[in-house]
């Protein structure tokens, strides 16, 4: 059946390295203890992410996620954990406007600086019912960022 | 009678959509327990009514009016004679969910209160359960829940033992949107009515795909959805006991419903438009009464018989995949409707590789998060036949299949 595909979903969606991320996600695990703790949900399917952050000095000294849902959603939190482990929190909030502006605004992730490995994602955007999957840890992400630099405590349920 | 008791690739000419090319491949719709493709019939009616005979009904005394009119209470007819039913107690909804909240809102919540004790399943969908936590927190009464068993059917022993004192009101799927189950609702019907409890049933998932007798039944209310079975989406059906319908209020008011109105105060019309407040859904009234006739020259025993057959094709060839987990029951208790997962692949993958192959499936919780925290699973696949599906369509999920677990094989 793939023969008669113009572009492949192999190709397309479930790149090798999305499906690696899926099946070896990498800093799974949460922190305990952690500086910035977030929960997200995605209501309409049920995927769920926990997001711990250890912070020191404004890096990220740490990353650890649990989560349970699609390839793309798991893949792109343990991509997402990868990228901004030792980032400054300005890095990861920039990273998170470079993800959206390839997955929702369209853009070429060739003309994203620092994109890295998480251009193999930027063919989501073709399945609009996939988008919320791969924005769930960067929007879990956000408001994480937000509740710490706002000097609240961690949240999660 | 053969083992297919309709010529499904002469149903599928009836319904102009099954023409569509989904990502380049013939469309193999697997979805109609979400909602049911329409036939020619269905979508012409509709047309004709606004072509021919658009008015609004019980007012005008012009030819439209009548015409309008006319068709309106035929199709109530028409419903009532599918189901064996009083046309008395046939309302016009827009849905099944519709349906449930009138009977959780005019009659529950105006009946009961902390003594009593409603009873659910815990494989109901969230229309047949939210309205009544609503009820509960209305009214203070409790509400419990008959367990499903691993085969994914109700447990019997245990529903006997809860449809007794304090319970008043037993509200209950006659077939499961995720587990496909058929359940005992006569036998369910004959334990409730022992006890003067009164029983609600969602047949959303019944009426579409089985012949359905409401006299025998004997259930006191009884809701379904056009767009379900053939009609179009906007209109569905609440039938309910006429004695306990004139007792009850209105749900909602307004328009249409009313006799007379003073400043002071309203008396109100006759059942059911004492349940109708406001313009209904007329086109939609003529497209579900085509459905209805379309379902009948089929044939519901027809239907059942096809999908029966299918599903049992289905089941068959599903339990050979490695790798796959199928929730529900086999054979006669089960109404065509496959929920599976493939090991190591997420739901909305296998939806989406299915996709890609023209294969339409639902992926997800179903809109019954509890059932799917007793199956100990986050989402489900689900396949779910029509009268219009064919053996090819199964074949074409099984090598859709293959390829979702080519592409998450290690």
């Amino acid at each position: 059946m793939a023969q008669t595909e113009p572009v492949s979903l192999d190709d397309e969606l479930f790149r090798e390295i999305i499906l690696d991320h899926y099946r070896h996600p990498r800093h799974r695990g949460l922190l305990d203890p952690a500086d910035m703790a977030s929960h997200g949900h995605n209501p309409l399917c049920g995927d769920e992410v926990d997001l711990s952050l250890r912070v020191r000095g404004g890096q990220v000294e740490g990353v650890g996620f649990e989560g349970q849902g699609c390839s793309i959603s798991m893949a792109s939190t343990s991509m997402m954990s990868e990228e901004i482990q030792g980032k400054s929190l300005e890095q990861a909030h920039e990273l998170i406007g470079r993800f959206r502006a390839m997955l929702l605004e369209g853009q070429d992730p060739s003309s994203l600086a620092g994109i890295g490995d998480l251009e193999a994602l930027s063919g989501v955007r073709r399945y609009a019912s996939r988008v919320k999957c791969a924005m769930l840890p960067w929007t879990t992400l956000e408001a994480g960022l937000k509740q710490l630099e706002g000097g609240h405590e961690p949240a999660g349920d | 009678m053969s083992a297919l008791a309709l010529d499904a690739e002469r149903v599928r000419l009836d319904f102009p959509i099954l023409a569509e090319r989904v990502n380049g491949h013939r469309l193999v719709y697997l979805d109609s327990a979400a909602s049911s493709q329409k036939p020619e019939v269905v979508i012409e009616a509709v047309s004709d009514y606004y072509r021919h005979a658009n008015a609004n009904v019980h007012r005008g005394v012009h030819a439209l009016g009548e015409r309008a009119t006319e068709l309106f209470e035929s199709a109530r007819t028409a419903v009532a004679g599918l189901v064996s039913a009083d046309p008395r107690g046939v309302v016009f909804v827009r849905n099944t969910t519709e349906g449930i909240n009138l009977v959780a809102q005019a009659f529950a919540r105006e009946r009961l209160g902390p003594a009593d004790r409603i009873v659910c399943s815990e494989m109901e969908h969230h229309s047949n359960l939210v309205p009544w936590q609503r009820v509960r927190d209305q009214t203070g009464c409790q509400l419990a829940y008959i367990p499903v068993t691993p085969a994914g059917e109700l447990d019997l022993e245990a529903a006997e033992a809860l449809l007794r004192p304090p319970t008043r009101l037993l509200s209950v799927a006659h077939v499961s949107n995720v587990l496909g189950t058929i359940n005992p609702v006569r036998e369910l019907v004959r334990m409730a009515h022992r006890e003067g409890i009164t029983v609600c049933v969602d047949g959303a998932q019944a009426v579409p795909h089985m012949p359905v007798d409401l006299g025998e039944l004997d259930a006191d209310f009884y809701a379904f959805s056009g767009h379900k079975m053939c009609g179009p989406t906007g209109i569905g059906v609440l039938v309910g006991r006429p004695q306990l319908l004139e007792e009850m209020p209105p749900f909602l008011t307004g328009g249409s419903m009313i006799s007379v109105v003073t400043l002071e105060r309203t008396t109100w019309d006759e059942i059911p438009h004492k349940f109708e407040a406001g313009t209904p859904d007329i086109g939609g009234a003529a497209g579900l009464r085509a459905a209805v006739s379309y379902l009948e020259s089929t044939g519901m025993e027809a239907v059942q018989g096809h999908g029966a057959a299918l599903s049992d094709y289905a089941i068959e060839a599903l339990s050979e995949v490695p790798g796959l987990t199928r929730y529900g029951p086999s054979g006669a208790n089960q109404l065509g409707i496959l929920s599976f997962n493939l090991s190591g692949v997420h739901p909305h993958d296998v939806g989406t590789v299915l996709d890609r192959y023209g294969v339409a499936v639902r992926a997800g919780h179903h809109c019954c998060q509890p059932l799917m925290r007793r199956l100990g699973v986050a989402a489900t696949a689900r396949a779910s036949l029509y009268l219009y599906n064919t053996r090819e369509d199964v074949d074409t999920l099984l090598e859709a299949i293959g390829e979702v677990r080519r592409i998450f094989s290690d």
